[in-house]
């Protein structure tokens, strides 16, 4: 693995070595002094190119607790606002010697087309409606703590699937780990020949939720509300939320995961959110201990 | 005496139904004997023995930037390129800066034609001022001046009252409207194909209704008029059987197709290549089947390129951000030697579609060997492999979907009026 693009591409063994690593990262962030000093001298930027706080902390975070220098660089503070391309910022990027690069952008591909041209590994901390491959290996390893294998488990994933990248690094992680995964949404929400990515699509939640171990949360975002895809909030929240009422037609227990940040009252109830089997914060966590063993494995010994 | 003979070569001329080993000669600029075993001793002697002979090919749809954006492409590039192509005519479109919306501007290209072009360069103009889809622009003065057809192209009329006007005066002028057929609302931000590798990419997706839905708008003004409608780059196999039942209804329509859409699907858009990034996009395996259908069954009357020139640092940028469009001309003929191998077309049906066929789809006096004609002629290597490297490309820009692909024939020589203006073995 030179870089982290995607989900795809990786096969089933590099996902859970990812995850094993993962595990064992989880326990340096438990110490008195959380830092260890393997990648001691190694630089990395994060390039956030849309704004986030919680995916960038995460991985600021991350570089510091294994001694690497963590540079972030936003699209306001950029040379990008001054019409430099993305491709020169790379190679100038490049020249400063850093050693790995992750970036987030609007735009899906821009992570791919970076690496096509710098010799340093990149990681795609989310582009455009693509990818997000760190929060789905972060999902992947909050349902591997509740259920020990995802093999044979029915993980829903609800909301606007057309445009989430979590929805599609994660339905592609699950079923790479023996998941039968269900998307659900209004139908102006779930996109063309999702079928072909091994998915069955739902155009009612109580019949997605219907027997689930799992379900993720989408965040639903306000723009989509007001434009062509949907009549309104009121709508959604009526149909469309997780609450104690809908959730009950899941499993017994069934882990309730949503990427963040909650949209409380409209696609996920507080009494859900904050209750037993949500599993938000241990995500939350575990996009630490991810994020770690990514860049260990990019920019560790081991290459 | 004569000036030139071209010796032993196998000659296809679709007008005619013509194919076989000839002799072809010329005489002040024009094909003066067709024949095996020619008499005489003419002053040059091409040996042409394993060569094609095919009539000068005919693109009505490039774009070559002069005047404007030189950067790009000019007429002195952009007829180098068709000339390595085998285009001996080309029809250059009207979105350049200015735009050609005015008879001193198409004045003005076919003066710099005159001054700086290989082949023949025949304007096509505007069909509203400023491209603003709103005002026609003076089609019967820009006849005049040279205008072959009317089109705003890209910037479609969305205003079907407005599009009805431009088809009735053209038909005034007895010019073809020509249509790029996409719904502007329907296809939104759609930068690719809306289907399974749209989702897969997370690239907002343009469903091939935006185009069919738009087809059958212009065909009912086409009917409506009585007027020539053209459509340009046809991607849809909806839009194939649209055309197909208004031809049959006798509806005044032509069509052309593109190498690029006879030969690619949105598979190629995966790994967000900028140079796979065209309107209308590249669409499914079942819509290029229908493509290519269409294509042998007359449905599509012909090819044509839409060159497409960008340069390199325009095109090395996001996906979304990078502008749409290739270059076409001078890997059209192996394109469409792929769909002869594909079993679609016979060879002689792929010289037609390169040439005959566009110039009857305009009434351009071109794309014939027959005596007296125009000696505007191309020899081609059918066998000859190659794998285009951006060096290889004549054009001013590089932005091709063909890169770096196995390609299988080539044009070796082009000739305009007996002239020889392309020459593969000396590279110039």
């Amino acid at each position: 693995m030179r870089h982290l693009l995607g989900i795809e591409g990786l096969s089933r063994e590099e996902i859970l070595r990812l995850l094993d690593t993962a595990e064992a990262m989880l326990e340096i962030s438990q110490r008195e002094v959380k830092r260890v000093p393997t990648l001691r001298g190694k630089t990395i930027v994060n390039l956030f190119l849309e704004p986030s706080t919680r995916t960038r902390v995460s991985f600021e975070i991350a570089a510091k607790r294994l001694s690497a220098d963590a540079i972030n660089l936003q699209a306001s503070g950029s040379s990008l606002s001054k019409k430099e391309t993305l491709a020169d910022m790379a190679s100038n990027l490049e020249a400063m010697n850093v050693d790995l690069l992750v970036v987030r952008d609007r735009t899906a591909g821009v992570p791919k087309m970076l690496a096509d041209r710098v010799r340093i590994p990149v990681v795609n901390a989310g582009d455009g409606a693509h990818e997000h491959p760190t929060q789905a290996l972060l999902d992947a390893l909050t349902l591997r703590q509740s259920f020990g294998s995802l093999e044979g488990r029915v993980v829903a994933i609800v909301g606007d699937i057309a445009h989430s990248r979590v929805a599609r690094s994660d339905l592609l992680v699950f079923s790479a780990l023996g998941a039968e995964v269900r998307v659900a949404g209004p139908p102006t929400m779930i996109p063309p020949g999702i079928e072909a990515l091994g998915v069955k699509p739902y155009f009612s939640l109580e019949d997605a939720l219907a027997g689930a171990d799992a379900v993720v949360v989408l965040r639903i975002q306000q723009e989509r509300l007001e434009g062509a895809l949907f009549p309104g909030e009121r709508e959604y929240a009526q149909n469309w939320s997780l609450t104690r009422r809908t959730l009950a037609l899941a499993k017994p227990e069934a882990a309730v995961l949503h990427p963040g940040p909650i949209n409380r009252g409209v696609e996920i109830a507080s009494e859900v959110a904050d209750a037993e089997p949500s599993r938000i914060l241990d995500q939350v966590t575990n996009g630490v201990a991810v994020r770690m063993a990514v860049l260990y494995q990019l920019t560790g010994s081991e290459q | 005496m004569s000036g030139l003979r071209i010796r032993k070569a196998r000659v296809l001329d679709p007008a005619s139904g013509r194919d076989e080993e000839l002799d072809l000669e010329v005489e002040g600029g024009r094909i003066s004997a067709l024949g095996r075993d020619l008499p005489g001793r003419p002053e040059h002697v091409v040996e042409a023995d394993g060569l094609w002979l095919a009539p000068g090919f005919v693109d009505l749809h490039s774009h070559l930037r002069e005047p404007g954006q030189e950067y790009k492409e000019d007429i002195a590039s952009g007829s180098l390129a068709a000339a390595a192509g085998g285009f001996t005519t080309v029809c250059c479109m009207a979105n350049t800066d200015p735009v050609n919306d005015s008879p001193a501007i198409t004045e003005y290209i076919r003066r710099r034609a005159r001054e700086s072009a290989r082949v023949r360069v025949r304007p096509i103009a505007a069909a509203t001022q400023g491209l603003r889809g709103e005002i026609m622009t003076e089609m019967i003065s820009l006849t005049k001046a040279g205008a072959v057809a009317f089109s705003d192209d890209g910037e479609v009329i969305r205003d079907a009252a407005v599009m009805r006007r431009v088809l009735e005066y053209a038909r005034g002028v007895d010019r073809p409207v020509i249509a790029h057929c996409e719904d502007p609302d329907l296809r939104g931000a759609g930068v690719m194909h809306e289907g399974g590798c749209s989702t897969a990419c997370g690239l907002t997706g343009s469903p091939a209704e935006a185009e069919s839905v738009m087809v059958a708008r212009d065909l009912e003004l086409a009917r409506l008029s009585g007027a020539h409608l053209h459509i340009a780059h046809v991607s849809a196999g909806r839009s194939v059987e649209l055309i197909r039942e208004a031809k049959e209804r006798g509806v005044r329509v032509t069509a052309e197709v593109t190498p690029h859409h006879l030969t690619f699907t949105d598979e190629i858009v995966r790994n967000y290549d900028t140079n796979a990034k065209m309107a209308p996009p590249l669409r499914s395996a079942r819509d290029r089947e229908a493509l290519r259908e269409g294509l042998a069954d007359g449905t599509l009357d012909c090819v044509a390129t839409d060159h497409a020139p960008h340069a390199a640092y325009e095109k090395d940028v996001e996906f979304t951000a990078a502008p749409f469009g290739v270059v076409g001309l001078e890997t059209a003929l192996p394109a469409l030697l792929a769909v002869v191998r594909s079993g679609a077309l016979s060879e002689l049906e792929a010289v037609a579609k390169l040439s005959h066929a566009p110039a009857r789809a305009f009434g351009l006096r071109a794309g014939t060997l027959e005596v007296g004609a125009l000696a505007d002629f191309v020899l081609i290597a059918p066998e000859l492999a190659w794998k285009p490297e951006p060096s290889d490309l004549r054009s001013r820009s590089k932005n091709s979907p063909f890169l770096r692909r196995e390609l299988v024939g080539r044009v070796v020589g082009t000739f305009v009026a007996g002239e020889r203006v392309f020459d593969l073995g000396t590279g110039s």
